[in-house]
């Protein structure tokens, strides 16, 4: 494929270079935040190093508080949206199971249509979420899209391992557990860190359904910091009207930083899942 | 491969047996067989149950008079009166249009956007190089919007901002950004150029793999240099891809971009940035209208369903496999 024309060299220069470009943009706006995060005077260039915003954040309970929410309903939520998922995508893989096929259909259809905001809304103040931690967590419990494909996964596993371990007398619990789940775990990692990834960044379930300042996450927090006070008036709600203080640029930035870390920690790994393709598999059977 | 065959073979076999096996039994005796496989279904169906399909039926509320003080089965109601309302509001002529600007430019600014990386990928011969620039432009696809919008409101603020400072060191007016209704749709744009163009070229990367390289040798020997191949073979090897994902994004612009457009959205900006779910969140919830509203999101979903199964239609007619 080594051809050395200078036609063909100027097309690779072209290319590097735009793609560094490309790289760049991307990458930058982001460096820029860290960078002043951790400066006394931010600006064009940022001087001198401090820590003074992480020390403001992590003194101030409104921070460390939404922090916490935060955590917590990730690892908790996490757990539940696969535990959820994984017992009826195992369920829904075996394909002679009576009344499986219009399980799936009813499935099929939540991904098209969908009751919308304001009766969902009733539903989860009638079964009691309205503002618990369990709303960011509950209503959105399982995926359609994600059941499927595990579904799907679960499917590929030879049925003959799971017919020997019958006839050697192992329980249905001890079939999902001690089979289907050890030889899906790659799956269901990647399954869990894109959970994951969701409910730390979700925000609009958090403004709809919690009133109560202490119960809100980390992303609503960083929106009542940054962009309320970088002069958006926002949505004029009456919750925002606590939201009057000024924050500095370095602890906008922090904050930022902040409610990214855990993304850049869990991307490296994403990024393995996602190269494999684990989540472009089709969703058709 | 000889093995994997092998297996395939034996378990239509045994599959054939068991179905000769099952059909001798009754449904009840075959359901009790697997009731472990029903109780794992038990939370999940229930989940659909109550989190999907009763806010389908709560739809209802959307041709009632719906009053809190009366309830869900007490109040009356008034058939399609609210969606009478609705068609004859000057807002419903804005979030039409708002919608479908940020359709077009989704289309046209964002779409051409991802071909364009996918292809400048894809003619990279340094692993290291690709896989650098990969890991990069995929990031911003796992921030949340609300960091994206903060970044932006860092970034663009006249107040300290970058862009504005150098703006300012080059001579020129300092620009509102944020707070200006001209620059409102440039700057979604921007942002979800920002966020998921990279992430869309993994579809494009993985079409592009399996292009034959048999078909660039043969150029190659009839001279073609390398922007002829890209022009010649690369880009119509795709192009069924391409004409898909264009269809199938057609399908679901109803739902593009709401959370990061409320982010966006303030005062000086709401007339271009309001579209039918920002819409349904301010006059339902926050004032209260809530069979208006529902009649409003009821709208939304059936424009958007119609959308999404005649985009499938579509993308099936034009000769690939739809998703549904």
């Amino acid at each position: 494929m080594q051809d050395k024309t200078i036609g063909s060299r100027l097309f690779d220069y072209t290319n590097y270079f735009l793609l560094t470009l490309v790289g760049l943009t991307t990458i930058m706006p982001f460096i820029y935040v860290v960078i002043t995060s951790f400066s006394a005077t931010p600006g064009l260039i940022p001087k001198e190093f401090t820590l003074d915003a992480y020390r403001y954040i992590f003194s101030t309970d409104t921070f460390t508080n939404s922090l916490m929410v935060s955590i917590y309903i990730t690892v908790l939520g996490t757990l539940i949206n696969l535990v959820l998922t994984c017992l009826m995508a195992y369920s829904l893989s075996y394909k002679h199971l009576p009344g499986r096929n219009i399980i799936l259909l009813c499935v099929l259809i939540t991904m098209l249509f969908s009751g919308g905001m304001i009766p969902t809304y009733f539903v989860v103040k009638a079964t009691g979420l309205i503002n618990t931690l369990w709303a960011l967590m509950i209503p959105n419990a399982i995926s359609a899209f994600y059941l499927i494909i595990l579904k799907n996964f679960f499917q590929q596993i030879p049925r003959e391992l799971i017919e020997a371990a019958k006839i050697d007398g192992c329980h249905e619990i001890g079939l999902l557990f001690r089979i289907v789940l050890p030889l899906s775990l790659p799956a269901i990692a990647a399954f869990g860190l894109f959970y994951a990834v969701g409910l730390w960044n979700q925000y609009f379930n958090s403004i709809m359904y919690i009133s109560d300042s202490d119960k809100w996450p980390v992303q609503v927090i960083l929106r009542q910091v940054v962009i309320l006070a970088s002069g958006g008036i926002g949505e004029s709600s009456s919750m925002d009207s606590d939201s009057t203080v000024t924050y500095s640029e370095s602890i906008k930035m922090a904050t930022i930083v902040i409610a990214t870390i855990p993304i850049i920690i869990v991307y490296p790994f994403l990024q393995k899942h996602f190269a494999k393709g684990v989540l472009i598999g089709s969703v058709k059977e | 491969m000889a093995q994997p065959q092998l297996e395939v073979q034996e378990s239509s076999h045994s599959k054939l047996q068991h179905k000769t096996q099952v059909n001798k039994k009754s449904l009840l005796t075959r359901m009790w067989k697997e009731r472990w496989l029903y109780v794992f279904l038990v939370p999940g169906i229930i989940y659909f149950i109550v989190y999907k399909y009763l806010p389908m039926w709560g739809i209802l509320m959307a041709f009632m008079d719906y009053k809190p003080y009366l309830g869900f089965w007490d109040s009356p109601w008034v058939g399609l009166k609210h969606f009478e309302r609705f068609f004859s509001e000057p807002e419903f002529w804005t979030l039409l249009r708002n919608t479908l600007w940020i359709a077009t430019l989704d289309l046209i600014v964002f779409f051409p956007f991802t071909i364009v990386i996918a292809l400048l990928l894809n003619e990279v011969r340094k692993e290291m190089f690709k896989r650098t620039i990969q890991t990069f432009v995929y990031v911003p696809h796992f921030l949340s919007w609300v960091v994206v919008v903060g970044i932006s409101y860092i970034l663009f603020t006249t107040e300290g901002g970058v862009i504005n400072e150098i703006l300012a060191k080059l001579g020129f007016d300092k620009i509102n950004f944020l707070m200006n209704e001209d620059l409102f749709r440039p700057m979604l744009i921007l942002q979800m150029v920002w966020k998921d163009a990279g992430w869309g070229t993994i579809i494009f990367l993985a079409a592009l793999a399996g292009v034959n390289p048999g078909l660039y040798e043969a150029a190659k020997m009839d001279g073609a240099n390398r922007w002829r191949l890209l022009w010649h073979i690369t880009l119509p090897s795709i192009r069924s891809v391409i004409v898909i994902l264009l269809i199938l994004r057609l399908g679901n612009f109803m739902d593009l971009g709401f959370e990061q457009i409320f982010l966006m959205t303030n005062a000086m900006n709401r007339e271009v940035a309001e579209v039918f779910d920002t819409y349904v969140y301010r006059v339902g919830l926050q004032q209260g209208q809530f069979s208006y509203s529902a009649a409003v999101g009821l709208f939304k979903s059936i424009v958007g369903l119609i959308l999404v199964l005649g985009s499938n239609y579509l993308a099936k007619k034009a000769g690939e496999e739809g998703i549904y």
